[in-house]
């Protein structure tokens, strides 16, 4: 039991991963494609944040420190760093979302052949 | 179809509440966890609020777009500012020359509980507010021009 | 006469200049076009300018190290680090300058063409940003050594390319096209993310040297490699993920489809730089070296068969594309299947990895010039549809120049460029497997003919009575396409003194892992 307890996290990370990937490939609406990448987005964040656990480790800060093991504080920037992507990333996606339902008049995948071959 | 009087009058009471806690999120970034994009999306969610409490036809008066605009680009513009300073002393792109370096930066502040200096961080602080201002601009505009696009459509 | 503060400093000027003027253009062209116009074409030209330096001065001098935040640019090892590399840093090495110079070549003869060519729409002011934002990515993405900030300029790459493929909206049919590249540009760059995290949690760093010091290829190691070979690959469009080339090239404004095709080629740049700096003799170079030759024969025959029976001449050119990536895939495999072999590597490994390198170059200008010039019938006349042109070679002589220019490189006529670097990975991938050879050989046979039908559809023929009054481009866009056309040319006419000052440092630099990490971790100040 107990190793299933330590690796909670990358499991959560595999099912959230499973989750995405399967509404961007069977869903036909494209907000809730829009929704799945958020989803895999989400599954790649908790990923690199549980890299930098270390167990019985506190918050990576100097001042007044007791002596102990501290978790890593780099992992925190990269999932910053991919959470900002991420929202200019559902920023554009929608906005081109507005532009189909506009043009199209509606956004289920199955209308949008107008590129063939 | 416009939204209940209550929500119309909350949204103004709690709009500066929020507006205030996101500039603390900015200003403390190198303290307390925060910084300048976490800070940004705080005071963005103030914008955010209004937005949904009044009409997009309402607030298009009162705001224009390019103030926005022009705040996000003097927000990137004052980021590489703080970047360019290190290129002028002499070291690399982004060098931190700042910290420590006496007057308003002061010294290395010394470990234990003491009242330190305004900014020993050196350009960190300026920094996370240029971004701070940036994130702020960037966002707003984005909700500005998501809510125009829709509004016409109905609710 | 060229002040030393700008020769240290390049690699960092080369990546502030365009980003500021990003900023910049939309506020001048609010005063007035011309100034944003001289606001753009100004940071270009001096963007393009510093670009050449650096990449001169790494050719001279080697591998060019530059560290963000340090006391000194050099100083990649901090006294008090523990003897590891701790900042974000730019590694340039004679790879990465070759890819800078395809981009400072590339990026400003797009420039001085679209300053005309786009000059009739609105919303100008976020077309040069997000086009300057798109040259930003492509400079970050080849010269940085750090695998993270690779990521992140990928991204700012894909998102300004996203936008810019949108930009005509064209009834909703471009904005079609955009979602398609970028919900799949968005899967592939999540797939690197987390193959960025699985390298640093085993070996807690970032640092491209530092991975490659410590790499062992355990089982993790080799589920990274997959996640980024599929992603890198789907992002230069090979085939099986090639669905969103010709879509995406044929909406977006032709110069944006120009620039494009360099973007494609950094991702193969990124492709290389994993398997060849990050791996090197780890992995196992037979395996991986063939699935990377397989990739590429069937992107070569894939791509060529599929252009024959378009009608729209972008998406024609969108699947040579295609077929162009196979022949640098096939080279560069070939000098992967014989990496650890020396013997082998000195009799055709080098050859072959210097053909696939030489075709990056050789593709970048041709397929560029290409695709301005049909940038250029469309306008003039409106329409991308083969079966409506006719006749235009009376009235548009510079542009059929231009177009035969391009066509008779890209099936690898003489003397042009694209002849020396097909004969190169002719000759050596006949060495590893003659196979193989002849399928290149009847690809680029292919080609030719496809093109042959194209030349003749637009500019063969008697004048057509609607096109009866069709002038000639301006000046600029023909200046645009003059820059690469003569590029094209004399890569052709001196292939040899190309390959031996431009090529062949680069291929050698990628193949020897360990000069690229003696460059980074045994520097220091």
């Amino acid at each position: 039991m107990t190793p299933v307890l330590y690796n909670l996290p990358f499991v959560a990370v595999v099912v959230l991963t499973i989750i995405g990937l399967a509404t961007i490939v069977l869903k036909r609406n494209l907000i809730k494609i829009f929704l799945g990448i958020t989803i895999l987005e989400s599954a790649v964040n908790l990923f690199l944040v549980s890299l930098g656990y270390r167990e019985g480790g506190i918050a990576p800060i100097y001042t007044n420190a007791p002596d102990r093991l501290m978790v890593l504080p780099t992992p925190q920037a990269l999932t910053l760093t991919s959470i900002v992507i991420g929202v200019a990333t559902t920023a554009l996606l929608l906005s081109f979302a507005i532009v189909i339902w506009k043009k199209y008049g509606s956004i289920e995948i199955g209308f949008l052949r107008r590129l063939k071959e | 179809m416009r939204m209940s009087k209550i929500v119309r009058t909350g949204a103004c009471i709690l709009y500066p509440l929020i507006t205030i806690f996101g500039l603390y999120v900015v200003v403390h970034g190198h303290l307390t966890p925060g910084g300048g994009f976490q800070g940004g999306a705080v005071i963005a969610t103030a914008a955010a609020l209004v937005l949904v409490a009044f009409s997009h036809a309402d607030i298009a008066g009162m705001v224009r777009k390019t103030v926005f605009s022009a705040q996000e680009s003097l927000g990137l513009l004052l980021f590489i500012g703080a970047g360019i300073l290190g290129l002028l002393a002499g070291a690399p792109f982004f060098a931190n020359i700042l910290a420590n370096s006496g007057l308003l930066f002061g010294l290395a502040v010394p470990p234990g509980s003491n009242p330190g200096d305004l900014n020993t961080a050196g350009v960190i602080p300026i920094m996370n507010i240029a971004v701070g201002v940036e994130v702020w601009g960037g966002l707003a505009i984005i909700l500005m021009y998501l809510f125009s696009a829709t509004g016409g459509e109905g609710a | 006469m060229i002040p030393p503060f700008v020769i240290e400093n390049s690699p960092a000027l080369m990546v502030i200049v365009p980003f500021v003027a990003a900023f910049i253009a939309p506020f001048s062209g609010r005063v007035a076009p011309a100034l944003r116009a001289l606001v753009v074409g100004g940071a270009m030209a001096i963007t393009s300018a510093i670009t050449l330096l650096l990449a001169s001065d790494v050719y001279a001098h080697g591998t060019r190290l530059y560290v963000f935040g340090a006391q000194a640019a050099t100083l990649a090892v901090p006294p008090d680090s523990g003897g590891i590399p701790v900042r974000i840093m730019f590694t340039v090495d004679p790879m990465s300058a070759l890819m800078l110079v395809i981009t400072a070549i590339s990026a400003f003869a797009v420039v001085l063409y679209s300053l005309t060519s786009e000059r009739h729409h609105s919303g100008l002011g976020s077309y040069y940003t997000l086009f300057l934002l798109m040259v930003t990515g492509i400079l970050g993405m080849v010269s940085t050594g750090d695998i993270f900030n690779f990521f992140v300029f990928l991204e700012i790459l894909s998102i300004a390319s996203a936008g810019l493929i949108a930009f005509r909206i064209d009834g909703g049919v471009a904005v079609e096209a955009a979602i398609k590249y970028f919900v799949l540009s968005t899967i592939g760059a999540l797939a690197i993310l987390f193959a960025i995290g699985i390298y640093y949690g085993e070996y807690n760093a970032l640092n491209m040297a530092l991975i490659a010091q410590r790499m062992q290829f355990t089982l993790l190691d080799q589920l990274a490699l997959v996640l980024i070979i599929a992603a890198l690959a789907m992002k230069c469009g090979a085939v099986p993920m090639h669905f969103w080339t010709p879509d995406a090239y044929s909406m977006a404004p032709s110069s944006i489809t120009a620039l494009l095709v360099v973007a494609s080629q950094a991702s193969l740049y990124g492709l290389f730089r994993t398997v060849f700096s990050l791996y090197n003799i780890t992995l196992n170079a037979a395996c991986v070296g063939w699935l990377i030759i397989i990739l590429g024969v069937l992107s070569m025959v894939v791509g060529v068969t599929m252009a024959i029976p378009q009608k729209n001449v972008k998406r024609l050119m969108a699947y040579h594309a295609i077929s162009q990536t196979g022949y640098m895939l096939l080279g560069v495999g070939v000098g992967l299947a014989v990496l650890g072999n020396q013997p082998l590597l000195d009799a055709f490994g080098y050859m072959a990895m210097e053909g696939g390198i030489f075709h990056i170059i050789n593709h970048a200008m041709y397929k560029g010039l290409l695709f301005l010039t049909a940038g250029a019938i469309f306008f003039r006349i409106g329409t991308y549809d083969l079966n409506k042109m006719g006749g235009l070679g009376h009235s548009m002589k510079w542009t059929m120049i231009f177009f035969i220019i391009g066509a008779l490189a890209i099936a690898g006529i003489p003397p042009f460029n694209g002849f020396a670097s097909k004969l190169m990975i002719y000759e050596s991938v006949f060495a590893f497997n003659p196979v193989l050879s002849v399928i290149a050989m009847v690809v680029s046979i292919l080609t030719l003919a496809s093109f042959v039908k194209v030349f003749h559809s637009i500019f063969m023929g008697p004048v057509l009575p609607e096109y009866k009054d069709v002038r000639e481009v301006p000046r600029p866009m023909l200046a645009g396409m003059g820059i690469l056309a003569l590029v094209v040319i004399l890569f052709g006419i001196f292939p040899s003194l190309v390959v031996e000052t431009l090529v062949a440092p680069a291929a050698h630099a990628l193949a020897d892992q360990g000069m690229y990490i003696a460059a980074v971790i045994g520097g220091g100040v």
